[in-house]
């Protein structure tokens, strides 16, 4: 779990908080909180999480309260407050993934990894979760790595794709 | 591994001769691949019926042209587009905005990803037409945070189109000036209820709101400013009536559901996929003909006709030889909904299916109302202890009363729709439910072998 990580790792490059200052942008005049989603989706591409520091910092740049922004951080489901792994792999479990095998794949993630749902591998490299619908029901049962759609799986190429993200330097499921 | 799972997988070829079923339109990046560019795009008539639109139509005649074509809503509700549109304030000095529901996330429903990843200009043209209807200076897409390469696609396709002048100020020379803006939810179901996804998109937690006022009126819509909320399907499909006319459009479908409409086919078929067709098409051409029938030689059970909020329907001779129109579908007992139909086979154990759906809307409560926050949690409760062989007799009866202290007295449509698996499934196969109180395990598919009261961790 990102052991000796220290309060700076925690904090937003220079360049994320310019990013996120422009973003105020798409909105009209003084509705600046609307870029809050957005803007918190740039904090964990950077930080992998959403850091107590980072709400601040979001805050400041939108003119904000922090507890707004906090509000915002613990509903959506996508934000993680604390460090998870390098890949973050969401397995569908609602009905139409569910009819055609999901808890099969989940079972053997659980498995192979040796972990119960929600935790992290000892090497941080991956975290296994449910999700609910991902809406790709007609590719059933489908996953995601990270942010990133994989579609059609069956517990043998889910079972590569866990050996796969075990050494993988980039998400091999990133599409531009 | 294969690109090929990264890429949403078309149906298997539905005919003989590899065609679409039905000549492609909201779904022609099957057949031109680089259409999500905006040459490919224009240059298979692209933005023409925006050209068109500014260009030989005032406001209220694209609403009208709208209302004659009979296209309605296809995020669920199926209310009329043009009339929507015609509730919006002409008053020039109102502010008003465009905000396009790409939040897609109703269990069994999955076009809406399709078409944004494979056509975003489509969608793009939809919304600046229905800014122009409306006099909307900004268009919102609220696209679900799961759709992280859809929204980079759509912020890509903006930028094309803004470098040539589609958008932004003096769109193609007139005086029609429009923003679009792509905006990322971050996961949650509710968001795509209309009133959530202004609360969101003004940087909240998405709670519904009370209506009146709708969004349509003063004080409704996103910053309190009137707003036209339409499904991605809904908005892609406006350049191609603008272009061809209403008439083009109502030659297909039935009196009162006209047009074309992408159906999403999943669970237990030979050939999964979204199918776009007219909309007088029968369950049984969908499933039979074009999904290649139940998988694995087995017979249908029931089916869910319209996502997973609308009452489940027996796998009858009647029920596949109805037209999946929004009438058609309401005269058998269901709705059309979001047209995301889910084929079960008779294989499944029902418990565990409604169990499945209903932990959908217990994960997906708002938490805002305390009879769907709770309500929720105690079905799944009840329907888990049934599903692991602890079931007790007057389970049945709980559950229906848990479900009918949620339905009509939940501050939304979710709460609503949480009883709906439970009451439609309990009365066509009561027989399955009471099984598994008696026996404790299911009475068809592989957990009929299964020891009764298997599970440790159960309700009390």
């Amino acid at each position: 779990m990102n052991n000796g990580t220290t309060a700076s790792e925690h904090k937003l490059s220079e360049e994320a908080r310019q990013r996120i200052y422009a973003l105020r942008n798409n909105y009209p005049e003084g509705r600046s909180a609307s870029a809050v989603i957005p803007a918190l989706h740039i904090v964990q591409a950077e930080i992998g999480f959403i850091s107590t520091e980072a709400v601040g910092e979001v805050a400041g740049l939108l003119d904000m309260l922090v507890s707004e922004v906090e509000q915002v951080v613990t509903f959506y489901r996508m934000f993680f407050t604390k460090p998870v792994g390098k890949y973050v792999i969401k397995v569908c479990d609602s009905i139409s993934c569910y009819l055609r095998g999901s808890d099969e794949l989940l079972e053997k993630g659980k498995e192979k990894l040796s972990l119960k749902l929600g935790e992290t591998t000892p090497d941080g490299r991956i975290t296994l979760m449910k999700i609910e619908c991902l809406a790709a029901c007609s590719a059933a049962p489908c996953a995601q790595v990270n942010d990133e759609y994989v579609y059609n799986l069956n517990p043998e190429l889910f079972v590569a794709m866990l050996e796969e993200l075990k050494t993988a330097e980039e998400n091999p499921y990133y599409l531009p | 591994m294969s690109k090929g799972l990264m890429l949403y997988p078309e149906p298997k070829a539905a005919t003989p001769e590899g065609k679409p079923p039905f000549p492609y339109i909201l779904l022609k990046h099957r057949e031109i691949a680089d259409i999500y560019r905006l040459e490919v795009y224009r240059a298979n008539s692209g933005y023409e019926a925006l050209a068109k639109t500014l260009k030989e139509y005032k406001p209220d005649q694209v609403i009208d042209l709208v209302k004659a074509s009979g296209l309605r809503g296809r995020g669920g509700a199926g209310f009329s587009t043009g009339m929507k549109w015609s509730f919006i304030p002409k008053d020039e000095s109102i502010v008003k905005y465009v905000a396009c529901n790409s939040d897609e996330s109703e269990p069994g429903t999955c076009s809406n990803h399709e078409i944004i990843v494979g056509n975003p200009h489509q969608l793009i043209e939809g919304i600046l037409i229905a800014c122009y209807a409306t006099g909307s200076k900004i268009g919102f897409i609220y696209i679900r945070g799961e759709f992280a390469r859809g929204a980079r696609i759509l912020e890509r396709a903006v930028e094309e189109a803004r470098a040539a002048g589609l958008v932004g100020g003096n769109i193609l020379g007139s005086d029609f000036s429009c923003e679009i803006v792509v905006h990322r939810g971050a996961g949650a179901y509710i968001c795509g209820e209309e009133t959530a996804l202004l609360e969101s998109l003004e940087g909240k937690r998405g709670f519904p709101k009370l209506k009146p006022p709708f969004p349509a009126n003063v004080g409704g819509g996103v910053y309190g400013a009137p707003t036209v909320i339409n499904n991605s399907l809904t908005l892609a499909t406006v350049p191609h009536i603008m272009l061809n006319g209403a008439e083009w459009f109502t030659q297909w479908g039935t009196e009162k559901s006209k047009g074309i409409a992408i159906y999403s086919l999943s669970g237990h078929v030979e050939r999964p996929g979204n199918y776009e067709l007219p909309m007088n098409t029968t369950f049984r051409t969908l499933i039979n003909e074009l999904g290649g029938g139940v998988w694995k030689g087995r017979k249908l059970k029931c089916i869910i006709p319209g996502g997973s909020s609308m009452p489940i329907l027996p796998g009858t001779d009647e029920v596949l030889d109805t037209t999946m129109d929004f009438e058609g579908v309401v005269a058998r007992g269901s709705m059309l909904g979001s047209a995301g139909i889910i084929v079960f086979d008779d294989q499944t154990c029902i418990v565990g299916a409604v169990l499945r759906l209903v932990e959908f809307y217990k994960d997906e409560s708002c938490g805002k109302c305390t009879p769907c926050r709770e309500g929720t949690q105690w079905l799944v409760q009840i329907l888990h202890r049934l599903e692991h062989g602890h079931g007790r007799p007057e389970d049945l009866d709980l559950l229906l009363s848990v479900g009918g202290n949620i339905q009509g007295k939940a501050f939304c449509l979710l709460g609503d729709s949480a009883p709906i698996p439970i009451t439609s499934a309990m009365k066509l196969f009561r027989a399955e439910f009471e099984y598994h109180i008696k026996e404790g395990r299911c009475m068809v598919g592989s957990g009929s072998n299964r020891s009764p009261k298997h599970e440790v961790a159960v309700a009390q």
